[in-house]
């Protein structure tokens, strides 16, 4: 499950290791969890705090997080609004408990789980990612999560399995744009091809932070896909669906000539209307200049294998 | 209302600095959020457009009033419009930048919004040059063509706004409607005195937004 990396990160970016020891000193997450799932604790209700988990990604070179509070203030959630402020706000109106996420389509075992039943089933870690948003702007966040491929290996998909669909909660009296049908067409879908989707890199998330998502942020459950743009990362998974054929994306329904199905992270393929060749950290300071982007994020080594031979300016 | 309104300088240049004040309190007290360099540019972005409209609103406020005296405001919300232009194009260079000018020029290159607000800001640049009282004698004439592109300006940088976002339009709709007004105006203007020609209509100089300095 763990990904060695050669790949070295500038010092700048690299964490006190005395820093980074206070958040990890012991606890196994399976441990921890399995207790607390028992009886009728649901994660979705009460605010739960993961402050020891082993690291899903390689734990050295360490990138530095971004300030948890700026990541809970920026964040986009067109269900709700169009600009981040309101998104935030209105995203605390909704209801993630229960909480259940089906798992069907093209499976030995379709299956629907509450939440807290699925997180008896699956390691829970910590996975310290770049975030790339396709608008330019880019943090490190620590997640908690699992990796999806632990889910689709309950569910047992068939061969003819091909590609992952995720769709988001649909709550029309929370979410005034969806609600009015504004701009895309919802509830938000969003896909992967089945070997990005079992990839150990791709995980689902249900922490940040050592604590439970905030709402604006994903919660209970949202996908993480390190190495693509922001916007696959669908928020309030209620539904994995495996399928045959590709799935016709919210963003790639909406303007497939700017957000391709693929939506990977790469500095050389302009959007159709901006530069994607640098990007901003939050965080980071006045005159200091932007960051340059790297390919697939800077996870390269890890995925570059999935699309060996495509090319990756026609498929983006 | 004429002796009013050139009382009123003090008032407009504490307007037209306002802006700016309230950046850099927001700036000091670190209230422009997570990513407070975007902040700064739609926020310094927004008023040079707001400007912009202000100084395009002059002319048909004046025709309609029939007050004078109003065309030193009109350079004054002009050359502030392009005053935080630069400020916007500054950030853009140096807070966002850092003056690195390979990827600037890459920026560029790569993103079309941004030629509509170079275009848009290059424009701005030739008229605030042009505006000393100098400069419109010596261009007699053509420094009201010249200066009538301050509409392509106008127009660019609405572009400029609506070109980046991924379709959340209601702001940069709103300035189009604006400036659609003000040119609809214009246009009527143009209309009646094409139809009935300026020496018939009743009050001339009013109606030729034009000829009301």
């Amino acid at each position: 499950m763990l990904i060695n990396t050669q790949k070295r990160i500038p010092s700048s970016e690299i964490t006190d290791p005395a820093l980074f020891k206070q958040r990890r000193t012991l606890l196994k997450a399976m441990a921890a969890l399995a207790i607390g799932a028992a009886g009728s604790d649901s994660v979705a209700a009460r605010p739960r705090t993961w402050p020891d988990l082993d690291a899903g990604n390689p734990p050295t070179p360490v990138l530095t997080p971004t300030p948890a509070e700026l990541v809970g203030n920026y964040t986009n959630y067109y269900e709700f609004a169009f600009n981040k402020e309101d998104a935030t706000r209105l995203a605390q109106g909704l209801r993630i408990d229960p909480w259940s996420v089906v798992i069907g389509g093209e499976v030995e075992r379709p299956a629907s789980y509450r939440l807290e039943d699925l997180l008896q089933h699956c390691v829970l870690r910590e996975y310290l990612y770049r975030f790339r948003c396709v608008e330019g702007w880019s943090m490190v966040v620590p997640w908690v999560g699992f990796a999806l491929s632990d889910l689709l290996k309950l569910a047992q998909p068939l061969s003819s399995a091909k590609f992952v669909k995720f769709t988001s909660a649909s709550q029309p009296e929370a979410m005034p744009r969806l609600r009015q049908q504004a701009m895309l067409a919802w509830p938000y879908e969003e896909g992967l091809r089945i070997d990005e989707a079992g990839h150990p890199l791709t995980i689902l998330a249900v922490g940040a932070y050592g604590e439970t998502l905030p709402k604006q942020n994903g919660a209970p459950l949202r996908l993480v896909v390190p190495w693509k743009y922001g916007f696959k990362s669908a928020k309030a998974i209620v539904r994995i669906e495996l399928c045959r054929q590709p799935p016709l994306t919210s963003w790639n329904r909406y303007a497939p000539d700017e957000y391709g199905f693929y939506a990977n992270v790469n500095p050389a393929v302009p959007h159709p209307r901006w530069s994607q060749a640098s990007e901003r950290p939050l965080g980071s300071d006045f005159f200091t200049p932007r960051r340059p982007t790297e390919l697939f994020n800077g996870y390269g080594e890890q995925v570059a294998g999935l699309y060996s031979g495509m090319n990756l300016r026609h498929f983006f | 209302m004429d002796a009013l309104i050139s009382r009123l300088w003090p008032i407009t240049i504490a307007f037209c600095t306002a802006p700016l004040l309230w950046l850099l309190v927001a700036i000091g007290l670190n209230h422009l959020g997570s990513n407070p360099i975007q902040a700064m540019h739609i926020f310094l972005g927004d008023w040079a457009l707001r400007f912009l409209c202000i100084t395009l609103a002059i002319t048909p406020v004046q025709t309609m009033t029939q007050w004078r005296g109003m065309t030193d405001y009109r350079q004054l919300f002009g050359l502030t419009a392009f005053f935080y232009a630069t400020l916007h194009l500054l950030g853009y260079l140096s807070a966002d930048h850092a003056w690195a000018w390979p990827m600037i020029a890459l920026d560029i290159l790569q993103s079309s919004y941004l030629w509509f607000g170079l275009v848009a800001y290059l424009i701005l640049l030739l008229l605030a040059v042009t505006s000393p009282k100098a400069a419109k004698k010596r261009l007699g004439k053509s420094w009201k063509k010249l200066h009538r592109y301050i509409y392509l300006a106008a127009g660019a940088a609405i572009l400029h706004y609506f070109w980046q976002l991924k379709g959340n339009l209601a702001e940069p709709l709103f300035y189009l409607l604006v400036l659609g007004m003000l040119m609809g105006f214009r246009g009527l203007v143009w209309l009646k005195n094409r139809r009935y020609g300026p020496a018939v209509t009743a009050k001339p100089r009013a109606a030729s937004p034009d000829r009301a300095e």
